[in-house]
């Protein structure tokens, strides 16, 4: 049976097997390559994206489980060239070394932001644990969340 | 089973050999039609190295003899569009070398950052390069594509003089372009090279741009290429997708050793669209989907020979059992081998003498990009796209395994999902270059986070054995100092020891070891900086003071003093439950120190490091944030190995190969972070990836001391141990 799948706003109807994982199924048959794999087992937060605005680990998440529900990639997050408050952040910040882990960061930060405009330090880090930056460029990346935090409001989705 | 002298995986690996693999080792024919064919008209720049040259800069003369074939070192295009490419063999791999060498050239080109295309890391254009690795991208290799630029300038002023009919000591150069003050006439560069074929060959004696009239180098361009990777854009290995491409997966032996004995292959090959392979020991299979090689892969039968393997249990037992007799270590004086001066005996004898072994745990790179590679078969010609620090190391490793000429093998490196030494191998290339070939389709093969864990290779452990001597005024009189197994990165001390002799013994080690970050200055830094801590103490004084007392190596001098300013080492006393440590160390020609403040619940609860301040001097700084997100970053990294990274093993297999059972860093762990920079503009800029890692583990074991009185020698701290 075909599984309907929205993401970043297109529709998509795909005939894959509903127990793939949707990080393995964003990757290779939507080409969709934002969304990294870095553990398998959701401890990295490497894969993570959004479901209905919550952050989720792609990489543990079946296909069937996404049907029907409103999907963000990295990949949709910027308006055209408008970069969303964060991703700008990151780059003001220089939040990021080899950057593999940084799609994940910003969506889980992205996510945060969501429910909490105005995050602690703390909430920030809570928030934040399940993903791994192995370059360990964790200050900046909290950085930059207090700076998308604090930037004008309007463009946080 | 390591047949291939390019694979860094012998169990008694010495770890400065990877050093000695710098310099190229191909010769690169310079041949100007190619050049054009590659890149179009315009003018061509290279840069001839030759052996004599390249020894004589890093003051490591003798090797190879004299007059060795000149190579090409660095190359650079300006196109007819005025656009500049330059090549470099280099990778990207999260040290934000594309941003710093392009800040080099544009430096010398007069040419915003934005306006430098650097093409890395692709065997088919840019020029050989043994590897990234050693801190040298920076001394080596900014410093060669700098003369290369500098050379394209005075080109293009030769040909603006030319056209202009003027005197080229008149002639202005600046934002792309080249004006005439007599005639207010401006050319670009574009317009320069219109029409032009022309190469030009510098050797090393170009004059470059001095430090002090430094504009671009020496600011804080941001990341090149940064865009790309906050919208997910930039592809790294692993998200290369081809047309027909398979996806891949290997069978792995149950433990680290085992032998096949016989597979049948029936059951997977009799699946839809998939291509199994047996090779001697290389088992593998291709499929339309990972999930369907994942099918194909289970549906393998295969008996293994398992031989009696090791566990960790007894790690440092087999390394002290297996070590030899010892040398003053292969690198020699002054590149971090050991040596000895004066008499141990005379020197313990009529002083307060104290002995202790510490040790380091294996530990993993776990670079958050597994091993990754798309292989793809055209004509009998392969290309390879992968993530790895020897792109031309593998593109040998492809050309021997398929008994292919090397220049039918083409290896590219997209910028890396990191690699801190982790990635001199990447075995997923041939694995993936052999599925392919079997299959007739591009495959890809991306290595599981377990298979990272597994199969790749790790941090040397070691087991350190250090007997010391101080006087009753606080001057060390006497230092032995025995590295087992993990290496000879800086393993001298700086400090002013008149009776000394360092070694380094080669174990048996029973894993796959190879180059990491630092290489053994982490261990051997760790032994040395707890070991003169304890030394401190027993002379009843203050740390820091007992190390100023003992060194008169400026440099060192400067990095102590100025983290414990910023510190307020000395101002303050710790609160209850808490301690400070400091610890310095030098490596690769930069200097660390770190001072670490911790804080242990008195009811039993985590120890934390709450504040970490690092000073750091690599010479004259190139890019000050990129050089602070390397501090940082080196910091976090080095908590890791400093209190939670280990990987254990019971009999031949590893037993915590994923992100739950090999703790890494998190949020949770990040203390306050503070960075002092140290400028020394009067100083060539050297590497600053590596050394910051150094200093943060023996400030820890410090802090932990000062604390509760409990000195720890292992790494990681068994800090479960303490009771606040």
């Amino acid at each position: 049976m075909p599984t309907t799948l929205s993401v970043n706003g297109r529709e998509h109807r795909l005939d894959a097997q509903p127990d793939r994982p949707l990080l393995s199924v964003l990757r290779d048959d939507l080409d969709l390559t934002g969304a990294k794999y870095g553990c398998g087992e959701g401890q990295c937060g490497a894969c993570t994206v959004l479901i209905d605005g919550r952050p989720v680990r792609s990489c543990i998440t079946e296909l069937s489980e996404c049907d029907g529900k409103r999907i963000t990639t990295i990949e949709g997050l910027a308006k055209g060239d408008d970069l969303h408050p964060l991703q700008s952040a990151f780059l003001e910040c220089g939040a990021m070394q080899c950057g593999y882990c940084t799609p994940g960061m910003i969506l889980s930060g992205v996510a945060l932001l969501e429910k909490t405009p105005e995050p602690s330090r703390p909430e920030i880090m809570h928030a934040l644990q399940g993903n791994i930056c192995r370059c360990g460029t964790y200050q900046r990346i909290v950085q930059a969340v207090q700076q998308a935090a604090a930037a004008p409001k309007g463009g946080v989705r | 089973m390591n047949t291939n002298p390019w694979l860094d995986l012998e169990p008694d690996v010495e770890l400065e050999r990877y050093e000695l693999r710098e310099q190229p080792r191909y010769q690169f024919e310079l041949d100007r039609r190619d050049f054009f064919r590659i890149v179009g008209s315009g003018i061509v720049v290279c840069l001839i190295v030759s052996d004599d040259a390249e020894a004589q800069q890093r003051g490591r003369g003798g090797r190879g003899g004299g007059g060795g074939p000149a190579e090409i070192g660095g190359w650079l295009h300006i196109a007819e569009s005025g656009e500049v490419t330059v090549y470099t063999g280099k990778v990207e791999v999260g040290q934000n070398i594309r941003t710093s060498l392009s800040q080099a050239v544009a430096e010398e080109l007069r040419l915003p950052v934005a306006s430098i295309k650097l093409v890395m890391a692709d065997t088919e254009l840019t020029p050989p390069d043994a590897g990234t690795f050693g801190s040298r991208t920076t001394p080596d290799m900014a410093a060669r594509l700098r003369r290369v630029a500098a050379a394209a300038r005075e080109v293009l002023l030769d040909l603006a003089a030319e056209q202009s009919k003027s005197d080229r000591k008149t002639l202005k150069l600046t934002g792309g372009k080249i004006t005439d003050p007599a005639t207010g006439k401006a050319l670009t560069y574009g317009e320069l090279t219109k029409g032009q074929k022309l190469t030009k060959t510098v050797q090393a004696d170009v004059v470059t741009t001095p430090v002090a009239d430094w504009k671009i180098a020496g600011t804080s361009a941001p990341k090149v290429a940064g865009t790309a990777i906050v919208t997910g854009q930039h592809r790294f290995a692993s998200d290369i997708k081809l047309p027909g491409m398979l996806h891949g997966k290997v069978l792995r032996p149950p433990t680290l050793n085992a032998k096949l004995v016989s597979v049948d292959l029936a059951a997977a090959q009799a699946r839809p669209g998939v291509t199994a392979v047996r090779d001697g020991e290389f088992v593998g299979v291709a499929a339309r989907t990972v999930q369907e090689a994942e099918q194909a892969l289970a549906a393998i039968k295969a008996q293994w020979s398992t031989p009696a393997e090791a566990s960790s249990t007894t790690l440092f037992d087999d390394l002290k059992r297996t070590g030899d007799a010892g040398g003053a270590g292969r690198g020699g004086p002054g590149r971090g081998g050991g040596g000895s001066q004066g008499s141990i005996d005379a020197g313990l004898a009529a002083a307060h003498k104290l002995a202790a072994t510490y040790t380091v745990a294996y530990i993993a790179h776990a670079p958050l990009e597994p091993r990754a590679a798309v292989a793809q078969w055209e004509a009998g010609k392969l290309t390879v796209w992968t993530g790895t620090q020897r792109p031309f190391g593998i593109q040998s490793d492809l050309a021997r395994a398929f008994g292919l000429p090397q220049q039918s093998v083409r290896v590219i490196v997209p910028d890396t999902g990191s690699a801190y030494g982790g990635k001199h191998t990447n075995e997923a290339a041939t694995e993936a270059a052999r599925l392919a070939k079997a299959a007739g389709h591009p495959v890809k093969l991306v290595w599981t986070r377990e298979e990272e864990f597994t199969w790749a290779y790790f941090r040397p452990a070691g087991v350190i054995e250090v007997n010391a001597g101080v006087s009753k005024e606080g001057k060390l009189t006497a230092w032995d100092f025995h590295n087992y197994n993990s290496g000879g990165s800086s393993i001298r001390p700086l400090y002013d020891i008149p009776n000394q002799r360092t070694a380094t013994h080669s174990s048996q080690s029973p894993l796959k070891q190879g180059s990491y970050r630092a290489l053994a200055a982490t261990a051997n830094s760790f032994a040395r900086e707890c070991h003169l801590d304890d030394l401190a103490h027993a002379a009843g004084i203050d740390p820091l003071e007992f190390r100023l007392g003992n060194l008169s190596d400026p440099r060192l001098r400067a990095v102590l003093v100025a983290a414990a300013e910023r510190f307020g080492w000395g101002k303050r006393q710790p609160a209850k439950g808490c301690g400070f440590g400091i610890a310095g160390s030098s490596e690769k020609g930069s200097y660390v120190a770190t001072c670490a403040e911790v804080e242990i619940p008195p009811d039993g609860g985590k120890l934390r490091v709450v504040r970490a301040v690092t000073a750091f001097e690599c010479g004259a700084i190139v890019n000050p944030d990129h050089l602070q997100n390397q501090v940082e970053g080196s910091v976090m990294m080095g908590l890791g190995g400093a209190l939670f990274e280990a990987i254990s093993y019971v009999k031949g297999r590893i037993t915590n190969a994923n992100f739950s059972g090999y703790r890494v860093p998190r949020f949770g762990d990040l203390p306050e972070l503070e960075t002092v920079l140290v400028n020394r503009p009067d100083l060539p800029s050297a590497g600053a990836g590596e050394t910051p890692i150094i200093a943060i583990a023996p400030a820890i074991g410090n802090a932990i001391f000062q604390a509760t009185g409990t000195r720890l020698r292992s790494l990681p701290l068994d800090v479960a141990s303490l009771k606040g």
